[in-house]
């Protein structure tokens, strides 16, 4: 009964996005209130039934409903009920719900908080989200529906996939989904500008903080994925360029020249024909994410059983929206004039080729995920490309970037001199290489210029962030105190310091974790002694360990320095009791200066068994970065503004 | 009026500047990082240097994995049912890596014709097959490889 429930949910959502998706618009071209007015109801009645279909899914999953053949494949009554929850966004399906939920979610969100919102765009808003709804919702119906029941139900389900069964995948999905789908509420700003013809300061102001918090969301879950991969699969790194997490890196990229012109936008009334062009890039590629992922197109770990039905439906899908949303955009783009100028030597510029660079990376990006594509289109010898690749295009690319981050702060709006930025940077551009010189040599004794490189780059951003926020207070007349001005700088300025800052932290956890790493792979015997990094490992032996629904062989291994005892990791080889798979659990323990990583590998004689051992400097700096940034996009989004906007808004209405 | 088409063509210019440093960036590690994939038989007649990377897709073939005396070197043969190539391998193989499991392995050919391999993968699906060395085994005529991998491994 519940299942159907959750199907009949399903069905409702659909026919409310129908309404969702006409009668706004067209009260909005005939300026009809009440058909406006059916936007924001039919948004909060389709969140509602979706919210409903994925309770029952979830509820299927708790009480181990087997019947239900979604259920019966990713479940198991041994399963733990966190896992069994988090299994429902652990297969196609069930994922595809969440992304539709994702979206009824953020549509949602814009009818409660965007109530003053000029009506009409408002309408147009919601108009075009129901629009995308409709797609996702008929997809799922038609060739993933969750509720699919099993006749005769299973008596015990297949058990979750169990490299799925880690903490980090419970969140990471559902952060990721929340910011690809968050990017279609930028989307649906910018094709309603071009619906309307308009775009006002209203708009902008109004679009920035969706597109700042879609940002965020994507920023967490990508940080999410990379750190579930450094702890699941066992092979110490925590980016591999492998196709899926490119598919979400990519509209990250345009996410990031997105929010930025955004501010020029907003700050100078310019750069609006880009910015709507961005609006669209970055959703059509968070749309050409779920098309990797979801067809089976590349391989990656992350592929889904591919089906070519799915494929093609997406394939169809992604060709409707960005080829008329691009359609759309030639017809009426050339309406948004810009009102403001700037000189060669001007934030505005600077920002420019900040945007510039994001996509051209993404771009090179792009060309290296499909490239694999073409070869088989065109039937020319297999290849690959792997992480040589993309090492050898972004880092190139990236240090230019770094530079501007650091300049484009301090720069002035409309007009600048270099004579006056190279004095106001110079004592820390100074200071930057210094310290990229001395800090690995203080810290390891040795440098490289890559990593001297790195270091200052990171210095440079961060230094000239917090430069570019002490500025503004400098510049506060004399009966200000110093407190006061401190609260006077606005929060985007907060949110940029708090980003770049975090880029800072994030660029020293790559540049110390690429330089300095070490590792050691190495039949041991009990008792026997590895040393790595200074750290002795010692297997002290390897015992048989029980879990809610595995068997494995846990090693004990203890960790010393200089003779000190540090630690005792457990790392464990484990057989899933229903898919018999063996799995490497490792061992790691997180300092914040340098992760101990231990695995597991085969037993080669009675006591002795392979294992391998990882000495990762500075890795969690990498995710504290992200965290940092993600930090500094809130920050951003809440600045007074917005809410002082939104306020007097509502007074007057 | 002047300042707007000074504005523009600075747009234009960066714009340019930027697409044309990318397709160079592109075109140029392309050339030098892509890597190819044969299977058993192809490398036979394959122009395969010492000193290329390349990977090299197939099954493992059954009773082939051999462990060295140092414990963590592995030897096994790699098939595409048509031709064989001696693979090495040192350090902890993949957790599904087993006979008869399809796997992809990169590394260099050494002179004796022995493939030592920097890497090997093996993905976490008992049913799953590299869709190159699933081509591959389909150019080398066996039966549909999905179903070979299947009976090897039960």
């Amino acid at each position: 009964m519940i299942p159907e429930i959750g199907h009949f949910a399903l069905v409702m959502a659909l026919c409310l996005a129908i309404a969702q998706a006409s009668i706004p618009l067209i009260g909005a071209s005939t300026n009809n209130a009440n058909w406006m007015a059916v936007g924001r109801s039919t948004a909060i009645g389709q969140f509602l039934f979706l919210l409903l279909a994925f309770v029952c899914l979830a509820y299927s999953f708790v009480v181990n409903d087997f019947s239900v053949l979604y259920v019966a494949n990713n479940s198991n009554t041994e399963l733990p009920i966190y896992y069994r929850i988090s299994a429902v966004w652990g297969a196609h399906e069930g994922s595809l719900l969440l992304w539709v939920l994702a979206l009824a979610g953020w549509g949602f969100a814009v009818a409660i908080f965007s109530r003053s919102l000029p009506q009409d765009l408002l309408a147009r808003v919601l108009s075009v989200m129901g629009m995308i709804s409709i797609g996702f919702l008929l997809f799922t119906l038609a060739t993933s529906n969750p509720f699919d029941r099993l006749f005769p139900a299973a008596l015990q389900g297949r058990d979750l996939n169990p490299l799925l069964q880690d903490p980090g995948l419970v969140i990471h999905p559902p952060m990721l989904y929340m910011g690809y789908v968050g990017f279609s509420v930028a989307f649906a700003f910018a094709i309603a500008a071009l619906i309307s013809g308009e775009m006002d300061s209203a708009w902008v102001r109004w679009s920035r903080p969706w597109a700042n918090l879609a940002w965020v969301f994507l920023t967490i879950g990508i940080a999410l994925g990379s750190w579930w991969a450094y702890q699941e699969l066992g092979w110490g790194g925590w980016w591999f360029w492998d196709p899926v997490e490119n598919a979400s890196f990519m509209p990250w990229l345009a996410g990031t020249a997105l929010i930025h012109s955004l501010a020029v936008t907003e700050k100078r009334s310019t750069f609006k024909s880009w910015t709507i062009l961005l609006s669209i890039i970055v959703f059509s590629l968070s749309l050409l994410g779920t098309f990797l992922v979801r067809s089976g197109v590349l391989v990656s770990v992350h592929s889904f059983a591919s089906d070519p039905a799915r494929g093609v439906y997406i394939l169809g899908f992604l060709a409707l929206v960005v080829g008329g949303s691009l359609t759309l955009y030639a017809w009426r783009a050339m309406r948004f004039s810009s009102t403001s100028q700037y000189e060669i030597v001007s934030k505005e510029t600077m920002l420019l080729v900040n945007n510039v660079l994001l996509i051209v990376a993404m771009l090179t990006i792009l060309i290296g995920t499909l490239y694999p594509l073409f070869e088989d289109a065109l039937g020319m010898p297999k290849s690959s490309v792997g992480p040589p690749y993309f090492d050898a295009v972004f880092v190139p690319l990236m240090l230019p970037l770094i530079f501007m981050m650091a300049v484009g702060p301090v720069a002035k709006w409309r007009r600048d001199k270099l004579k006056e930025l190279f004095s106001r940077l110079k004592i820390f551009a100074i200071l930057a290489v210094v310290v990229g010189g001395v800090l690995p040599l203080a810290i390891y004794g040795n440098n490289t210029m890559m990593t001297a490189i790195g270091i200052a780059a990171a210095a440079w951003v961060m230094l000239s962030s917090i430069y570019a926020v002490v500025r503004l207070v400098a510049k506060r007349d004399a009966q200000t105190a110093l407190l006061k001005a401190y609260a006077k700088v606005p929060k985007a300025m907060y949110g940029m310091l708090l980003a770049h800052f975090g880029m800072g932290i994030f660029i020293i956890g790559v540049v110390f974790t690429s330089s300095f790493s070490d590792q050691a792979e190495q039949a041991v015997k009990v008792g026997e002694k590895l040393t790595v990094a200074g750290y002795d490992f010692t297997l002290e032996g390897v015992a048989p360990a029980k879990g809610p629904n595995y068997d494995a062989m846990r090693g004990s291994v203890r960790v010393e320095k200089n003779e000190q005892l540090l630690t005792t990791l457990l790392p464990e080889k484990r057989i899933y009791n229903v898919q018999r798979n063996a799995m490497t659990e490792a061992s790691i323990h997180t300092g914040v200066f340098a992760d101990l990583y231990v695995a597991l590998g085969e037993p080669i004689t009675l006591d002795e068994w392979g294992l391998r051992v990882y000495y990762r400097p500075f890795i969690q700096w990498i995710w504290l970065g992200c965290l940092l940034m993600a930090l500094g996009g809130i920050v951003g989004a809440l600045d007074q503004r917005y809410r002082a906007q939104r306020k007097t808004k509502s007074v007057n209405a | 009026m002047a300042t707007k088409r000074k504005q523009r063509m600075i747009f234009v210019i960066i714009l340019i500047s930027g697409f044309a440093a990318a397709t160079a960036l592109a075109l140029f590690a392309f050339q030098k990082n892509l890597l190819y994939f044969y299977s058993p038989s192809q490398l036979s007649s394959a122009d395969v240097t010492e000193e290329q990377l390349f990977r090299l897709g197939g099954l493992v073939v059954e009773g082939s994995v051999v462990r060295l005396p140092d414990g963590i070197t592995t030897q096994f043969g790699l098939t595409d049912t048509k031709g064989q190539v001696q693979v090495q391998y040192t350090g902890l193989l993949p957790d599904l890596f087993r006979e008869g499991q399809g796997i992809v392995a990169q590394g260099k050919l050494n002179a004796d014709g022995l493939f030592v391999a920097q890497e090997v993968l093996a993905k976490h699906d008992e049913n799953y097959m590299p869709p190159e060395v699933a081509e591959a085994l389909k150019e080398a005529g066996g039966q549909h490889p999905v179903s070979i991998s299947k009976t090897m491994v039960e």
